[in-house]
Formats: C-alpha cells, structure tokens, sequence
C-alpha cells in the first residue's frame, strides 16, 4: 500500500539526513521526497511517499515522530487528500503527426508546452502521480526524450491544516 | 563575563552538576582541556582509549541514574568512542558525549583528524549536535543534557570545532530548555490504565514481564508494589534484573533465550501479560509465531515506537513508567475487593511444578572449577549487594542467572548491542560513583583483552574493582553455539597464547590470583575482597566444556527449551 506523509521538520543542518537514515537504516521504502522551506523560515515541510502495510507505515511514522527535528507529521489520505505532482518532460516530436498528436495530448492533460525545438517540446504537467504516469504512458516511448519529475508534495482538505 | 568557548564547556559542566568527565585529549579538544586544567571541582579521568572512556561514562550512568559525560578529540578519538555511544543507544543510557572538531574553516577539505562525527553517529544517538557558533554553545549543552536524560534516554553527541571553543561570547547558564518538536510523554492516558487493571484483576494465569525501562524509569519501588498487590509471578529480561529484588518467591527469575523454565513457560501459557518498560526484543520473545500464544497484552512504555513494533498489543499505555504505575497502584487499592488470590492458586502451582525441575542446577564438581559456583561464591563473599558489571558471553549469561539481583542499577551489562570489552571500564565508572561500595567486573578471558588497558586507569585514579575472569580458554559463547548448531567444529573460538594474568595485573601495580581448584573458590573471593583499596584481578581457571542452560534455539519458542544434560537426567 501507498502512504504519503507531510512532515514539518526543524529546519536545521542535517535534519533531512535524519530523516532519510531512518529508512535506509530501519529498511523502509521511500518512493518519492520533497522538500522546501515554509512561510516559516525556521520550517521545512516534508512530503514523503512510502509503501508498505499498516503496521509498517505505523512503525514509521512513530520513528519519525521520535525524530528530534521533526515537529509533527500527518498521515495524508490519498483518495481524500490532495496531492500534485510536477512533470517537466522533454517529448520528441519530429514529423508533423506527431507534433499535432503531442500537442492534443498536452491539451487532454491539461499540460502547457514551455519550449520549442527543432524536433520536439518542453512540456509541463501537473496532476497527481496517476495523471503524470497516464500521460507518459500515452505517449511512445522513443518520443521520450527525458522525464522531470518533482515528486509528490500535498495537502489536506478542509479548515484543517498541519502548522506549528 | 565573556567567556571562551573551552572555558564554556567547562563552566557549563560545573552549572550542570556535572562532577567526573571521561576522557583523552587531542588536538581539537587542547582549548578545552587548558580550561580543565584551571580548576578542581570537575574531576577528568584520563582513560587508556576512547571506548574505555565512553563505558566508563556508561557504567557512570547506569549504576547512579544521572547522564554520564565523555571527552574525546576529533577524528580517530570521536570514532574510537563509536562502540561506546552504540552501547549506550541499544540500552538507551543518558550520557552526553563532547567531541572535538578541526576548525570551522577546516571542516569538509579532509582536514587533518577530520571525520563527519554528526554524520557517523546520527544512526547510534538519540541525537546531535554540531555547534557553529560559540554563542549557541551552552544551550547546546543545555539541550543535550536535556534531551540525554528526558523521555526514552541515550546517548547525545557535541560536536564542538575548535575554534569555537577559542571564540568568546557572554555566558549564562540556562536553568530549564524547551525544545518545540521534542515533548516527551509523561503520565499515562487514564483510560488505558484503568483498563489494564479491568484485564489484570479478571486474569487467571497472568505474568508480569519488566525490562530495563523500570531501572532507568527508577520505578522499582512501584514495580514492586504492583506485583505485591496484584500478587503474579513476575519475570524480567536481562536489562531489568534487580527492579524486583530477585530472591522473592514471586521472582520467577529471567525469561527469554537463556530464561528459566518457569519463566518462559509462564510466558508461553499466560492468559494476561502485563509489560513494564520492555521491548520485545528477540532475545526475549524467541519466534515471534510462538511467542504468548494465549495472552491478551498490557505494555507500559514511554516510547510509542516500541509499542506493536515486534509484538501486537491489546492495550498500549504510553507513559513514564513511574506515574503510571503510581496510578495503577492508587487504582488497585480502590479494587481491593476484586483482588482475589485464589484466582491464581491453580497458576501458582502449576509455575511451582515448573520451579521444581530445578532448571538451573548444574552437575557440581570438585575436581574443575564450575563457572555457576563461581558466581554462586561471588553472591556469598558480597552478600548479593555488590554493582556487577559483565562483558559478553557465557559468563554474562551465567552471572545473570546466578547473581539474584535484589536491587536496580546494581546489574550493569551491554544488552542490546552485546559489548565484550565493556565490562572493566563500566567497573571503573561504577566505583567512581561509588567509592565506598563493592564494584565487581564479571568477565571472560577473551572479553577482559578487550578493554584490559583500563587497567591502568583504574592504577591511577585508585578505583579498586574486583576483576572476576571466568577462564575457560575459549570464546565460551561462540563455542557454545558451534557445539550446538555447527556439530563441534570449534572454527577459531580457542584462545591460544593467552597472557599470564597474574603477571599483567601486578604489571599494572595491581593484585592477581589465579584459582584452579574448586575447594579455593570462596577463600580467593574472601582474600580478594578483604583487601579493600587494591584492584584484584581473579583469574578462575573453569571447566571449558560447560554451556549456558536453558537455551531457546534459533526458530523455537518459549516451549521449546533446552536443558542441561544435569537436568535432563534429574
Ligand atoms: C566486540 C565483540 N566482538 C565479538 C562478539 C561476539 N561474541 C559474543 S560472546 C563471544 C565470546 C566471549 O568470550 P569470553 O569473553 O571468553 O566469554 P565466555 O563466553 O567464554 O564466557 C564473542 C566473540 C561480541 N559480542 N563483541
């Protein structure tokens, strides 16, 4: 199963490595990472993406929790919650047909193109995971000239939000 | 006042109530041993390796309750200290250790004694620090302090550069810290409790099963209490021994791979289990498929994460473990109606049928030195009131079943992380609490070489500890397992060219003894203990065939002993 988790972490050297040990000592996946500062400079905000049963996805987020440098956390749900992620991708296009077609797809996923080249695009993307890896799927992989993915970040719905 | 840093580090201590540091000077940290160097009230033990230091600020710790404190310089001397901070994490231990950096400018171009100290650490410490700036050096401190000896204790690391420890600042000592993202739990919810005793006063053939966190929780006296009131059989782990003072009738002795029949089998038929500042750990559980097969489970701890992390349980109580058992005590008193003894006279008799096999006695000699007697002798010469600290190995196994533990913090041993070289230098931190008190190092002879330069701390800064070896000429343990599980091929497990330890103690300017004929036993320990101000070092020649019983082996559970051949016949 497929948890994603929002952490608000002390924004301190060597926090995220903290964080990141964890898994790899404790033998937890991490499927995706992302990082930024918050409007609180002393904050960063987390969100990992991790697999894993109930009882290990517990496990984990008490061991975070007992993380000095982490503030506080939450579970997000992932059909309720939102979740975005950014796809920046180079996509191949060379004849005619195929610079019409990409540019339909673009328009199918709700995408923009950035950039024009000599024999292709810069493409941008966002929608959760499901959507990017739809739209990469829909195209052929030799147009794939190279793939940026930001990795999940995420929010819950509603008045209630995870702040210190 | 401004202040440099060195001379920080050093007031700060003193603020801290910090009276004896542990260490071994270098380069980084020559700032900070010139500040030592001014004054008195702080004593510095100068160790013979970092290790040494490192354990003996354990040893410090476990046997006094209060954060021990390490020095050790930069480089080679912060990753010497490594074992140590490791031991001290697996047994979650308060100890702050200060370690030297290169300078600030220096750090991260392989400077010369440049090691990521925050980095190698981070896996083995509650946490650390690395102070950039001298004005954020005494709360450092203060937080490490804080956060050593608060909530689950361990092991914190300073990192201090060396030119921070030059650079001056005002200095103030901060009497209390918060930190925002660290709260640790206190009282325990009271629901959760409550039903707990609901659980404890229905069950028929219950167990309460304490570990280490009752010692370092210093609830032994409510531990007591509790299993007094409730009235069950009560066993401990390794860690927790003498939380329960072990030679009452409700001791049932230690569960787990070297437990007793009485304890593991009262484990694997209980009805309720009541779980008191334990973990769960492998060594206790045996194979988890089989582990308490009929309880319905209570777990006091302080930390979540342990909580369901081996073991599911029923009801979690996340807490200290002092005020929630004040509050289970308060609880059961208003239910002394429903306290009902007769409840368990059927459970009692059955763990009595268990204690009659007697799992624990072993075929006597009087031709060979049995290691058991030797401990059974150490028990008589100090009337079971002596610290003991071990090393690893059979002889470890052996002085947990044989010494009965009737106090806490009196069992000092490398549990989680299994330590050898431990031993003596913990001694010497021990002694160094308690100078008036009988300090004794149960060890082996491969262990003992682990730390054996202590000796010569120990010549130095008068800490008279009685050295116990229990010398079989083998790695006793890991001959034990190759006789069991690998058909005798004894693959390098005996030691040759040992020294002559009669030799290297007196070398050291202390007293040895070598004792070879049982009848000798108890008169060496006499002899040796009667000499109160000189380290004695005895080295019992002991049978080299003998195995630690009961064993739980690899895959089988609490059911599935196995006995000595002198218990199997009986
Ligand atoms: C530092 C370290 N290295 C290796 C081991 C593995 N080990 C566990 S017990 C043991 C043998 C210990 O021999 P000794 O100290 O003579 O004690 P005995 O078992 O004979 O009583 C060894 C090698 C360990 N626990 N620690």
């Amino acid at each position: 199963m497929r948890h994603t988790i929002a952490i608000l972490l002390e924004n301190e050297a060597g926090a995220l490595s903290r964080v990141a040990g964890l898994f790899s000592a404790r033998g937890y996946n991490i499927e995706s990472l992302t990082v930024a500062p918050t409007d609180e400079v002393s904050v960063s905000r987390l969100t990992l993406v991790t697999t894993g049963n109930d009882e290990i996805v517990e496990q984990i987020t008490k061991q975070l929790n007992k993380l000095v440098d982490v503030i506080k956390l939450v579970e997000l749900d992932s059909t309720e919650d939102i979740e975005r992620e950014l796809l920046l991708a180079r996509v191949k296009a060379g004849s005619a047909g195929q610079r019409s077609e990409v540019k339909r797809l673009v328009d199918i996923f709700r995408g923009r193109i950035l950039d024009v080249y000599e024999g292709g695009y810069i493409v941008e993307l966002t929608g959760r995971g499901s959507k990017i890896d739809a739209f990469l799927e829909a195209l052929e992989t030799a147009q794939i000239g190279e793939v940026v993915r930001s990795g999940v970040t995420g929010i819950a719905r509603g008045p209630k939000g995870l702040r210190i | 006042m401004k202040l440099t840093g060195a001379e920080i580090v050093v007031q700060f201590l003193k603020d801290e109530g910090v009276e004896c540091v542990f260490g071994y000077p270098g380069g980084a940290v020559l700032h900070i041993y010139d500040a030592f160097y001014a004054q008195e009230e702080i004593e510095h033990i100068l160790v013979r390796h970092e290790q040494g230091a490192v354990h003996a600020a354990d040893g410090y710790a476990r046997a006094t309750g209060k954060p021990g404190t390490a020095l050790v310089t930069s480089g080679p001397g912060m990753t010497n200290a490594v074992t140590g901070i490791a031991t001290a994490y697996m047994d979650s231990i308060p100890m702050v250790v200060i370690s030297g950096q290169v300078s600030s400018a220096l750090i991260g171009n392989d400077a010369f004694q440049e090691v990521d100290a925050v980095g190698i650490s981070r896996p083995c410490v509650k946490h650390n620090f690395l102070v950039k700036d001298v004005a954020d050096l005494a709360s450092t401190l203060k937080k490490a302090y804080y956060l050593a000896a608060s909530g689950r204790p361990g092991p914190v690391l300073v990192d201090i550069p060396k030119d921070v420890t030059a650079n001056k600042t005002e200095y103030y000592y901060q009497e209390t810290v918060k930190i925002r993202s660290y709260n640790p739990a206190e009282k325990g919810h009271s629901g959760q409790i409550k039903k707990g005793v609901e659980l404890l006063l229905g069950a028929r053939k219950p167990m309460i099963y304490s570990g280490g966190g009752v010692v370092l929780g210093k609830a032994s006296e409510q531990l007591t209490a509790v299993t007094r009131l409730l009235g069950f059989p009560i066993t401990s782990t390794l860690m927790g021994l003498g939380a329960f003072p072990g030679s009452d009738p409700q001791f049932v002795g230690m569960l787990g791979m070297h437990g007793t029949m009485e304890a593991n089998m009262g484990m694997h038929d209980c009805d309720v289990l009541l779980a008191v500042g334990a973990r769960f750990d492998d060594r206790v559980t045996g194979e988890l498929s089989k582990f308490c097969p009929h309880a319905r489970i209570i777990h006091i701890d302080i930390d979540p994460s342990s909580i369901s992390k081996n073991v599911r349980v029923e009801i979690p109580i996340v807490g200290h473990v002092k005020p929630v058992l004040d509050e289970m005590i308060r609880m059961l008193e208003a239910r002394k109606d429903a306290l009902d003894p007769t409840k368990t006279r059927e459970w009692w008799a059955q763990i009595n049928r268990w204690r009659d096999h007697r799992c624990l006695q072993y075929a006597t000699s009087s031709e060979v030195i049995k290691p058991q007697a030797v401990v059974e002798a150490l028990w008589r010469a100090t009337r079971g009131e002596a610290f003991v600290t071990s090393d690893v190995g059979q002889h470890q196994m052996w002085a947990a079943q044989y010494y009965r533990f009737d106090q806490p913090n009196r069992w000092i041993n490398s549990g989680g992380l299994g330590t050898m070289g431990f031993g003596l230098p913990a001694a010497l931190g021990v002694k160094r609490a308690f100078p008036d008190s009988e300090v004794v190092c149960v060890t082996g002879e491969a262990s003992i070489q682990m730390c054996i330069q202590e000796l010569s701390t120990a010549k130095q800064y008068d800490l008279p500890v009685k050295v116990v070896c229990l010398n079989n000429r083998y790695l006793g343990m890991v001959r034990q397992w190759q006789e069991f599980s690998y058909k005798s091929r004894y693959s390098h497990s005996y030691m040759e060219a040992l020294p002559d330890f009669i030799k290297l103690a007196e070398s050291y300017g202390h007293v040895g003894m070598q004792i070879t004929q049982p009848g000798d036993v108890d008169a060496a320990l006499e002899e040796a203990f009667a000499m109160k101000d000189r380290l004695v070092f005895m080295d019992f020649i002991t049978d080299a065939t003998e195995n630690v019983y009961p064993m739980i082996e690899a895959g089988k559970g609490h059911a599935e002993m196995r006995y000595s051949p002198a218990q199997e016949m009986a």
